[in-house]
């Protein structure tokens, strides 16, 4: 006897209300403001909730999807984040992954409208504050905990552009097993 | 394993999973910052409260419920049909005490506590206050106060979640001094 496994259904089987995450998500924002000083504060506020979410995340969707199969390649692993994960997570993919020109330890995961952005307006005395620098979070705890140390800031840049920033040893790393 | 091609999925829903560790790192912080289970409490019962007062415009303008005639009404709209839309499942109503004033929700699963395991020295934790909340700010809104505790928690060793509301009283909304 074969079983058809739904494969999408599985990914999608648990799901919320979009009001209620966004709601919880305004709450949580307003409770950091009330704690910090400034917009650069409040960013990295959201970013390490973020990685709280990112490091437990790792395991229930990244794991699950590749069978426990470890991404080794840098590029493989930051397209499966491109697509896979971010529709797990976002409900869709995101809008577009590039490399910088200059810098090959650095990268681009760009999205016009972050999720965690949809309900935000950002108030003209909070400058520059992007909200998915939580969202930031999440991708730098996701690669960090995945063996891919780097650093992601966000930036409003074509909608949001998260910067990720790898470690010099990711990429030496790489070139390592691409010549094998 | 084919793939279903890229199933766009309800735009009103996101990831369970987000949401659940989302939740998850908020409390975790709440508990960093202060310096007992009570405090934490308090702080989502107000958080809650904050997300249960915008909730209820969210769910007036969808659910197409109409008015309730009486708290039995009120008791059935709530698991039937908001926990429904905003949680994805839907509690069982039971416990009526014999004036009809107060009902326990009895939660078999609950997605906010999905993953969580309470370490100790946090017994007085209540870690899904925010429901509580959000329930007394939503029902405020329509004019009615009420009591809303938890009496029994999966989390504590409980065989089943149960939260009770008990009906205070109608509220009026209060007329300007000068109009009659």
């Amino acid at each position: 006897m074969s079983i058809k496994i739904d494969h999408e259904q599985l990914l999608f089987h648990f799901q919320v209300n979009i009001a209620t995450f966004a709601l919880l998500f305004s709450e949580i924002v307003q409770y950091c403001q009330n704690r910090v000083h400034t917009v650069p504060e409040l960013q990295n506020k959201l970013s390490e909730l973020g990685q709280s979410v990112g490091s437990h995340m790792l395991d229930v969707i990244f794991l699950r999807e590749k069978g426990y199969k470890r991404e080794v390649k840098l590029l493989n692993m930051l397209i499966f984040i491109k697509s896979s994960f971010w529709k797990i997570v976002f409900g869709k993919e995101a809008d577009k992954l590039e490399q910088a020109n200059d810098d090959d330890r650095t990268y681009y995961i760009i999205e016009k409208e972050p999720l965690v952005n949809k309900f935000i307006s950002v108030p003209k005395d909070k400058g520059s504050l992007n909200c998915a620098a939580f969202t930031a979070g999440i991708l730098e705890a996701v690669l960090n905990g995945a063996n891919f140390p780097a650093k992601v800031t966000v930036h409003w840049h074509k909608g949001t552009t998260f910067m990720i920033k790898f470690d010099e040893s990711v990429i030496a790393r790489d070139k390592m097993v691409d010549s094998r | 394993m084919s793939r279903q091609g890229n199933r766009a999925g309800d735009p009103r829903k996101v990831n369970g999973e987000l949401f659940t560790l989302t939740y998850g790192a908020l409390v975790a912080q709440l508990i960093k910052d202060y310096e007992n289970d009570e405090q934490v409490n308090k702080q989502l019962d107000k958080m809650g409260y904050n997300m249960g007062v915008r909730l209820i415009e969210d769910f007036l303008a969808r659910a197409n419920t109409g008015k309730c005639n009486d708290f039995r009404e009120t008791a059935d709209v709530i698991a039937k049909v908001a926990f429904k839309m905003y949680l994805g499942l839907t509690p069982v109503v039971s416990n009526w005490s014999t004036a009809g004033d107060e009902f326990s929700l009895l939660l078999e699963s609950n997605p906010l506590t999905e993953f969580v395991e309470l370490p100790p020295g946090h017994s007085n934790l209540n870690y899904s206050n925010l429901l509580c909340g959000a329930l007394r700010g939503a029902l405020e809104m329509v004019q009615m106060d009420v009591d809303v505790r938890f009496v029994q928690d999966i989390l504590k060793g409980d065989n089943i979640t149960e939260i009770r509301l008990k009906f205070i009283k109608r509220l009026e909304d209060a007329v300007p001094v000068g109009e009659d």
